[in-house]
């Protein structure tokens, strides 16, 4: 008796548990699955046809978007910088948070500070002395300016975060690879980077969709038509005056898979302990 | 994790070893018109088969976007060959008095101003300057017009005529008239996009010329006749008026011009308010869609109604560049009659260039012949200070939405032009 | 790979700089492209500049004092304040319920994790599509556009009917929501991380300590998340303070004063008037007063762990 109503209850939680779930997940697919019925339509019918399945798909949209927008050069771009910004946020970012969570050296305060502040100021006209410097340095119009004023727009936040995790984590293992002997880069790559999975998935997951998304700093600093990411093409769609909504919306798609693949692949390594604690429990 | 290293590793090879450099006798053309850039690589295309010339049109969009660079750039020094400046018409004072745009004047004029002629005078004026001008420039023209544009009003046929009215309305009575006709049949009146302040801004210096005319309006620029004159509080009941008989359709002050395009678009109001550019917008959300061009109905029968227009975009010369002259051969190329015809039919814009008006479609036609009665802050004596024209726009927002009455937001621009009047005294 | 000659390099100096080695390649970018604009834009601010010209002019701290009479742009502060306290209570609570449920054995969870991420991957301008179409005010042929207003006049609700974006009293709550339901899905990850960061042995030893779900809930996951909670505080006071694509996809420059927010302000004095010099100023008086809040609430959080 007593048994049937603790299950009763469990299953009862159980089913408000997926409805409250399930509501939060309808609104955020609906929006994703109206831009790509969207993508299936054209212009006069995109705003007319109130049925959620079109009458008649145009998957030409996606064709156009590809070739007309110069999707092909873009893709590689923005994948070329994607992973060399998110590569080096990593690499920079987890050396210096780790530095900053374990390591004693006289300053660290003071410098671990001066990120947080740099995360918290938004410098609207830096745009300008940041533009002349580039200048200067011969490095506007080229991958690597960008790609290292990228790294640093990435920095702070994810120093600050890797921090964060670095902090909550037991240092039982560190403490043991000393012993043994490791050096400080050793402990760093072999065990407190491994350790820090979830949170290297979520810097990684961060980054990527910020690189992958930013345009404004690419337009100032590239001028080269075959040097700018993919934003760019849909930049043009969205157009001063005219909108070809199917055509954006198509390249809008295009644009949004790679990011949820990314997303798929790393939040496994975010999930990765639970499997370890499923077990134990 | 080693493979990852090397892959990232030979990436960043890649992307240390492209750099491209540009051959000396290119022009550069920096721009922002995302529906014109199609059109500009096959000009340049012809240009390059024609003269040997490169001619890279770089785009730069949206316009805030492409205004930073231009501003960045002029700091660092490289600015192109070939740009455009946006904004107001200080902003062109800015870049001219730094020495970053060439007097195109002398040009103009070689050959019997044969240049000069070939092109519209009222889009000419944006980039005039007259003699003894306030903002001390040498007199001259500083820029090219590349095609026109005015703003008016738009009408829908059909709508119009489910409510049974016959002509369209051209005093502000009859359009009040009309209005409450469309309302009884359930139909919104009025859509423009006065989300963007500058369209208010338009909306009402249309009807600030219509009530009080052009020199009255200068003189209160200039700080002689104050906000709260008779006049002025006209005007501002102008947009009282839309409020209380429920002119315009719902939500109208957080539009975006985008949307409301779509909102005439797809007939959901019978009037808009929009520029030249809304034919081809029209043309591809709704190609069936039936409607007419109208100069905004005048409330004061004795003078003319003068609507915004001049040139839709011009580009200026950089003076310190060393293709100067390749530069403005380019400019003279893109502004003859053949390219004009091929811009104008491949965009839809009006030509810049008078022999170039082709057979353009009926609406469009309607629209350039509207150019007599344009004019344009660029082409005013003098200029408001544009925190008072904020203030006055958002004042203005503030009667639409019911907050205030017009004599309380009259009082409140004073007030702020006041203050800059000191502040100006004061520098 | 290289470790080995690293060790014997910095064997006599490791212990002295060992912790600047770490910082090296961080501050060094640093420096280049963030402390160089920033030392350029702090001069900028004391000076009144229209981004132009070649010329500029030294006024000291007028721009500063002039930001302290600036009533618009203190009715922004609130604006984003209000934006802020909405994202901080209603996003954050959700975000945590979401990821409480997902760190559990539930089924489907694959799907709800992959499908809550969604919304701060879409683009502004799907956003901006969808929530005008749903919030739309007007009516055609008898019957609302708008999803919500058409779904209130089905179930009977007509006098909620509104214009919701357009009218000062909405507005901004609109916006907040839209927000924060954009904004959800970051929260939620990071939760989530923080949640499987926690040692499971410590859960273990609870349950075998006779521990309940609520109590173990109480005093094993709360104090483990309390780091991260103020991480995602801190990051949800900062995006929101700085939310302004989304109000001007939403309601562009409408509606007078009441959806302004500080970034917009900053936007209208750079390219707007041209003032250059303000617009600097403006953020970097917007920047130290988020480096107060962040850092106050970093302290409080210490004192929480200490006890």
């Amino acid at each position: 008796m007593f048994h049937n109503k603790y299950r009763a209850a469990k299953t009862l939680t159980s089913i408000l548990t997926h409805i409250f779930l399930m509501a939060v997940a309808a609104t955020c697919l609906f929006p994703l699955l109206w831009m790509v019925r969207s993508a299936l339509m054209t212009n006069e019918t995109i705003f007319t046809d109130k049925s959620f399945i079109p009458q008649s798909l145009h998957f030409k949209n996606f064709y156009l978007a590809w070739t007309a927008g110069g999707f092909a050069t873009y893709f590689l771009n923005s994948v070329l910088y994607t992973v060399c910004v998110v590569f080096g946020i990593v690499l920079i970012a987890s050396l210096a948070a780790y530095a900053f969570s374990r390591l004693k050296f006289p300053g660290k305060n003071f410098f671990f500070y001066i990120f947080l502040a740099a995360m918290m100021i938004p410098l609207p006209g830096s745009f300008v002395p940041l533009y002349v410097l580039m200048t200067k340095l011969h490095l506007a119009n080229t991958r690597i300016g960008y790609i290292l004023c990228m790294i640093n727009v990435g920095l702070s936040l994810s120093i600050y975060m890797l921090k964060t995790f670095f902090d909550k984590m037991p240092s039982a293992l560190e403490d043991a690879a000393r012993m043994d002997g490791c050096s400080r880069i050793g402990i760093w790559l072999h065990v407190a980077l491994p350790l820090a999975r979830p949170a290297i998935a979520v810097i990684i997951i961060f980054n990527t969709l910020n690189v992958w998304n930013e345009y404004v700093l690419a337009m100032l600093l590239l001028n080269d038509q075959s040097l700018m990411p993919l934003q760019r093409g849909l930049m043009v769609f969205q157009g001063s005056h005219s909108v070809d909504y199917p055509l954006l919306m198509a390249g809008l798609s295009i644009t949004v898979a790679p990011v949820v693949l990314v997303y798929l692949f790393m939040q496994k390594h975010i999930i990765k302990g639970l499997c370890a604690g499923a077990v134990a429990g | 994790m080693k493979k990852m290293f090397f892959v990232v590793l030979s990436f960043l090879f890649f992307a240390l070893g492209c750099s491209s450099a540009k051959q000396s006798n290119t022009v550069t053309v920096w721009h922002w018109m995302t529906d014109r850039q199609d059109a500009f690589v096959k000009l340049a295309q012809q240009y390059k088969k024609q003269t040997g010339i490169d001619v890279v049109f770089e785009l730069y969009a949206p316009s805030d976007i492409y205004s930073r660079k231009i501003i960045a750039a002029a700091q660092a020094r490289v600015l192109p060959e070939i740009f455009g400046v946006l904004g107001e018409k200080k902003k062109l004072v800015s870049f001219i008095e730094s020495g970053f745009i060439a007097d195109l004047t002398q040009e103009f004029q070689k050959d019997d101003a044969a240049w000069e002629k070939s092109l519209f005078e009222k889009a000419l004026d944006v980039n005039r300057f007259e003699v003894d001008n306030i903002y001390k420039i040498k007199p001259g023209l500083y820029g090219v017009p590349i095609d026109v544009t005015n703003i008016q009003m738009l009408y829908n046929q059909d709508l119009l005529a489910k409510a049974g009215i016959k002509v369209f309305p051209t005093t502000f009575d009859e359009f009040l008239n009309a209005i409450a006709a469309l309302n009884r049949v359930g139909i919104s009146g009025f859509v423009s996009g006065w989300g963007e302040i500058w369209m208010i801004d338009c909306f009402a210096s249309n009807y600030a010329f219509n009530v009080m005319g052009e020199d009255k309006v200068m003189a209160t620029y200039r700080g002689e006749v104050p906000y709260t004159d008779e006049d002025w509080i006209k005007v501002f009941n102008v947009f009282k008026t839309l409020r209380d008989k429920k002119v315009l359709i719902e939500g109208i002050v957080t539009k975006g011009n985008k949307y409301a395009e779509q909102d005439f678009a797809l007939e959901r109001a019978a009037f808009a308010f929009n520029g030249s550019w809304c034919v081809n917008v029209y043309d591809k959300m709704n190609s069936a869609l039936r409607y007419g061009v109208m100069l905004p109905p005048r409330i004061n029968p004795e003078r003319p109604m003068l609507i915004w227009g001049g040139a839709g975009s011009s580009f200026v010369v950089n003076d310190i560049s060393r293709n100067k002259k390749l530069a403005v051969d380019f400019l003279k190329w893109l502004t003859a009659k053949e390219q004009q015809v091929f811009l104008a039919q491949e965009t839809k814009n009006l030509p810049a260039n008078k022999e170039a008006l082709p057979l353009i479609p009926k609406v469009l036609a309607d629209f350039a012949s509207a150019m007599d009665l344009t004019t344009h802050p660029s082409i005013w004596k003098y200029n408001e200070d544009p925190l008072v024209v904020e203030a006055f726009d958002k004042g203005i927002q503030a009667i639409l939405i019911g907050e205030a009455e017009p004599a309380k937001i009259a009082a409140e621009v004073q007030k702020v032009k006041q203050q800059e009047m000191e502040r100006q005294k004061k520098r | 790979m290289t470790a080995n000659t690293r060790k014997i390099s910095f064997e006599g100096l490791r212990e002295l700089l060992g912790g600047y080695f770490f910082i090296l390649p961080a501050v060094l970018i640093f420096s280049v492209f963030y402390i160089y604009p920033f030392v350029q834009t702090f001069i900028l601010s004391l000076r009144e500049w229209n981004g132009i010209s070649l010329n500029s002019q030294f006024i000291g701290f007028d721009n500063f004092q002039e930001i302290l009479q600036d009533g618009v742009w203190w009715l922004s502060m609130w604006h984003a304040a209000y934006i802020t306290l909405i994202a901080l209570t209603f996003q954050n609570a959700l975000a945590f319920a979401l990821a409480l449920s997902c760190d559990r054995d539930i089924r489907l969870r694959k799907f709800y994790r992959v499908v809550f991420y969604l919304p701060p991957v879409l683009s502004e301008v799907v956003v901006g599509l969808i929530w005008q179409w749903i919030l739309y005010a007007g009516m055609q042929n008898g019957e609302h556009v708008g999803l919500l207003n058409y779904f209130l006049t089905k179930i009977h609700m007509n006098h909620l009917v509104h214009a919701w974006l357009s009218d000062p009293k909405t507005a901004l709550t609109c916006i907040a929501i839209v927000h924060s339901w954009k904004g959800f899905g970051w929260g939620f990850i990071i939760l989530l991380a923080g949640l499987q960061t926690i040692d499971r042995q410590l859960y273990e030893a609870a349950r075998v300590d006779g521990a309940g779900s609520f109590s173990i809930f109480k005093n094993v996951t709360i104090p483990m998340m309390i780091p991260v909670f103020v991480m995602v505080m801190i990051l949800t006071i900062l995006g929101s303070m700085q939310v302004f694509v989304l109000v001007l996809s939403m309601v562009g420059q409408g509606l007078v004063y009441h959806t302004e927010v500080p970034v917009t302000r900053i936007l209208a004095s750079m390219t707007g008037t041209s003032r250059f010099g303000y617009a600097c100023a403006l953020g970097i008086v917007f920047g130290l007063i988020l480096m107060v809040f962040s850092f106050t609430l970093n302290k409080i959080s210490r004192k929480f762990k200490q006890e």
